[in-house]
């Protein structure tokens, strides 16, 4: 089968087994091989990327339905010569050690940075309503669907803090 | 032929004379832009043009034979390419530093969850289809050994001693004697096991993920029956070790045979399913302590005795009581390990063989003595300090142990620890709680080639960086060596057709490959100075500019083409004549819930001396990553079977909890005391990548103790046996 859909920008079209999920598709049929699969089950976070601005764990989603979305992937948030704010504070911060997790770490601190500005409220927020602050246990709260083995999660946190606070 | 360098006697600490002033610096990984970004390329990502892809097929018994695999079952799964199996298939992963092909045992079964066959299809759709419908005849053993408690198959050394432990314990003032047990853990690297395996006439190429590439090539080649020069591997990015991709795996042994039949790329990534079946675990333990000692504290005997598990025919035993060993002297010393044969999924090194779980029980062990003693755990344990290692008499190398102590109990704020039970915060108990951290030292044979022109330098090994900073440091120590700025230093790593280091295992990798790397940038220094006409104590080197004899000369105006050495290093008589191990201690505050027993470790202190800290930031990244180790292994990882047919049930990251970001507080600190290990290498290093977790779970659940009163002898503490603990303490 077919399926059009827009990545980091550019508008693809691709032939596909229907039982293909977005994750191989992006990584196989695209070449976008940043997004990584950690587990193919949606439990480890790495296969992260960003669908009409919501992360995603794109293991977890078929590419059949995602006719006209668009996607943003790791490769579409910077280049080695050009690094998002939030890139660059992975490597000042050791945010990373074997760097698997990191593309997938990166894309959903990225969209999750956006759900807290947006007021989306979660677990660890005091209230439901109103500004959300950018704690370290919100943060982590928020991170929690990103697993790193190598565990460079308090300086992953510090590494979000910091370009969050660029940022803004 | 590279004349190889023997560790026989202390070498001059040149890399604090050296004056570009950047090893030991925190600088960033110079691979840090590609991996945010998403474009460093591991094993499963360069899918080559007209690649086939194969999915691993695992045994759904405990022991016995396939009778049959009935290809036709699958005939009508449209592209399949061809179902693989036969004698070359390999069981399980090689033990790392094998050098030679894992067992292949043909059409046996010696654990659910072998993989038995390799599935090849023109998509990984197809191939996945039919990999879960193939079907499968056995003759199935009955009566299979799953349990190592109920394992009839025992294998005893005779213990080992030093002095007369049962003598010294009878004479004991105080005695203490308990029963620990660990679950069987998971090195579950996020990367799982993957494989490209490509021909070209009779030599192949795998892209795979692993550690040991030296010895992954004779591996290799042994497995499938060819020449090892006949093999190339690359593993330039690794998403994660810890051990599990010490030895070749069954995703890249089968690869290679499959792709050799169908004379095309195959690519096999195992599932994260697969890689829990069939990737080397950690052994559960049952370990035994016994510790006498008399009323001021002084230890007079010291036993630790463990029963571990594997597989037939492996010969890896997680080595228990190995800090317990030198850590703490006593009159009486006694260790004793019993094996256990049992049928799952074989064990091996998994981060930390040995002091990881070992630890747990002595750091506890310790804890409850200094309980019975009315001394406090930090004094007790620098009581009992030796100078040399009580079972060989070979005195340590190099040891902070006490300023780690001392150190760590000042910077922890230690002296505001209240006794048992007596913080509370709202639903909370909060106590605080610490440990010691020990992990041995070693120096593997190690190659390394470094090219200087006048442009800059390339460091070239076959060294694998898992994230563990190669990159970075080799990078350092050149740069230093030959006094240039680091954007000037390339770094190549993760080749077979480089000269061979120790690969990454045992936290020996940077020593070793660093050592090598120095060693050839040294011979370069060498040739330097004769061109300078100096002697080599007058070259300075220095961005870019060699100073000597009254003469300032760019490398570029020195170096005419290129200069090229290789160098490799070996351990020699100083591994003889001292005792080489990384020394720190642990420090934990915990909260645990009054009424869940939920435990949240609020902050941790890790203070550790490791020789020569090549880079301060990726040391401390090693060090923060193995303290969170010690949070799963304390609280949250428990690999579970089923003790009728050991089948793995919790094989995944859903069922197998590694801490997640939730788990692990923001307030986790490292700190690095100064030392030089002159006796452990030329560049006075220790390894880094396991002292972390060495002692770190013990020191949360001596905390957990002290917050609430619970002690848990089966670990992890998950909040059901919290609970049991803290009413049994009277809480």
């Amino acid at each position: 089968m077919r399926t059009r859909f827009t990545v980091n920008g550019e508008p693809r079209e691709v032939e596909h087994d229907t039982r293909a999920t977005l994750l191989d598709i992006l990584r196989d049929q695209l070449g976008l091989t940043g997004t990584k699969k950690g587990c193919d089950h949606g439990q480890c976070g790495a296969c992260t990327v960003m669908v009409n601005g919501k992360r995603v764990n794109s293991c977890l989603c078929l590419a059949a339905m995602h006719e006209d979305d668009e996607m943003t992937t790791i490769e579409g948030l910077g280049s080695p010569e050009a690094l998002s704010a939030l890139q660059k504070a992975f490597v000042s911060q050791d945010g990373y050690q074997c760097g698997f997790c990191t593309p997938g770490q990166i894309v959903s601190a990225t969209a999750m940075l956006e759900e807290l500005r947006a007021g989306d409220p979660s677990y660890a927020s005091a209230s439901l309503e109103g500004e959300m602050a950018l704690d370290d246990a919100e943060i982590a709260e928020r991170m929690s669907g990103n697993l790193c083995r190598c565990s460079a999660y308090p300086l992953i946190r510090e590494a979000i803090a910091m370009a969050a606070e660029v940022k803004s | 032929m590279t004349k190889t360098f023997r560790m026989d006697e202390a070498q001059p600490r040149l890399l604090d004379e050296t004056g570009q002033g950047i090893v030991g610096a925190p600088l960033d990984r110079p691979e840090g832009p590609k991996k945010v970004s998403g474009r460093a390329a591991y094993a499963a990502d360069g899918l080559p043009e007209n690649a086939a892809h194969g999915v691993l097929v695992r045994a759904t018994i405990a022991q016995g034979r396939v009778t049959k695999i009935d290809e036709s079952s699958v005939s009508d799964v449209s592209g399949l390419l061809g179902v693989f199996h036969g004698p070359k298939m390999t069981r399980n992963p090689a033990q790392g530093m094998a050098g030679e092909a894992p067992v292949q045992p043909g059409d046996e079964v010696h654990y659910h969850g072998q993989p038995i066959a390799l599935v090849v299809a023109e998509s990984f759709e197809a191939a996945r289809d039919a990999a879960q419908r193939l079907a499968v005849s056995y003759d199935a053993d009955t009566d299979v050994i799953t349990d190592p408690s109920r394992s009839e198959t025992h294998e005893q050394d005779d213990p080992e001693t030093a002095g007369d432990f049962e003598a010294a314990f009878a004479a004991s003032e105080v005695t203490l004697d308990r029963t620990y047990t660990t679950p069987p853990h998971a090195a579950a690297a996020m990367e799982p096991h993957a494989a490209v395996a490509e021909w070209e006439g009779d030599a192949v190429t795998l892209r795979g993920a692993l550690q040991m590439l030296r010895f992954n090539k004779k591996e290799l080649a042994d497995s499938l029956g060819i020449d090892p020069d006949k093999v190339r591997i690359l593993s330039p990015y690794i998403g994660g070790g810890f051990g599990s991709k010490l030895g070749i795996g069954p995703e890249a042994v089968a690869a290679a045979l499959a792709a050799r039949e169908l004379g095309r790329p195959v690519r096999v990534v195992m599932t994260r399913q697969t890689v829990f079946d069939s990737v080397l675990r950690r052994t559960e333990t049952s370990q035994r302590l016994r510790l006498g000692a008399d009323k001021d504290g002084t230890l007079r005997a010291l036993s630790h005795d463990d029963r571990v598990s594997n597989i037939r025919d492996e010969g890896f035993a997680e080595p228990v009581s190995q800090a317990s060993q030198f850590l703490y002297g006593a009159e009486g010393l006694s260790f004793t390990q019993t094996l256990a044969r049992i049928c799952r999924t074989p064990a091996g090194s998994v981060r930390a063989p040995g002091e990881a779980v070992g630890m747990l029980a002595l750091e506890q062990a310790m804890d409850e003595l200094a309980e019975e003693l009315g001394m406090c755990p930090v004094e007790l344990r620098l009581k009992n300090l030796p100078d040399k290692n009580p079972m060989t008499d070979q005195p340590f190398s190099a040891t902070r142990l006490a300023d780690c102590l001392r150190e760590g109990a000042e910077q922890f704020g230690w002296g505001e620890r209240k006794p048992m039970g007596e913080r509370r915060e709202g639903d909370w108990y909060v106590g605080m709680g610490m440990a010691s951290a020990a992990r041995s030292n070693m120096l593997i044979k190690s190659a390394a080639r470094v090219r200087l022109t006048g442009d800059g330098a390339v460091v070239e090994t076959d060294m694998t960086d898992i994230g563990t900073g190669s990159y970075a440091i080799l990078g350092q120590i050149t740069a230093e060596m030959l006094g240039l700025p680091i954007a000037q230093v390339e770094v190549r790593l993760g080749d077979t057709s480089f000269p061979g280091a120790s690969g990454s295992g045992g936290s020996f990798g940077a020593s070793s490959a660093g050592s090598a790397t120095f060693l050839a940038a040294k011979a370069i220094r060498e040739t330097l100075a004769e061109r300078m006409g100096c002697s080599l104590s007058e070259l300075t080197l220095q961005n870019g500019i060699a100073r000597g004899g009254n003469r300032e000369v760019p490398l570029s105006q020195l170096v005419d083409g290129e200069l090229v050495e290789e160098a490799s290093v070996e351990s020699g008589s100083t591994a003889d004549s001292h005792f080489s191990a990384g020394f720190g201690a642990h420090f934990a505050e915990v909260a645990v819930h009054a009424y869940t027993g939920e435990v949240r470790v609020r902050r941790m202190l890790g203070v550790m001396a490791m020789g020569r800290i090549l880079n301060e930031k990726t040391a401390r990244s090693q060090a923060l990553g193995g303290m969170i180790w010690g949070i799963g292994s304390a609280l949250t990882e428990k690999l579970t079977h089923d003790p009728r047919t050991g089948h793995l049930a919790t094989r995944d990251l859903a069922n197998y909890h590694v801490p997640a970001h939730a788990d692990v507080p923001g307030d986790l600190k490292v700190v690095f005391l100064e030392e030089r290990d002159d006796m452990a290498n030329p560049i006075q290093t220790k390894g880094i990548g396991e002292l972390g977790i060495s002692g770190a779970g013990a020191a949360i659940l001596n905390a957990v103790r002290n917050a609430c009163g619970a002690r848990v002898y089966d670990m992890p503490a998950t909040p059901d046996r919290v609970i049991t603990a803290m009413d049994a303490a009277g809480f």
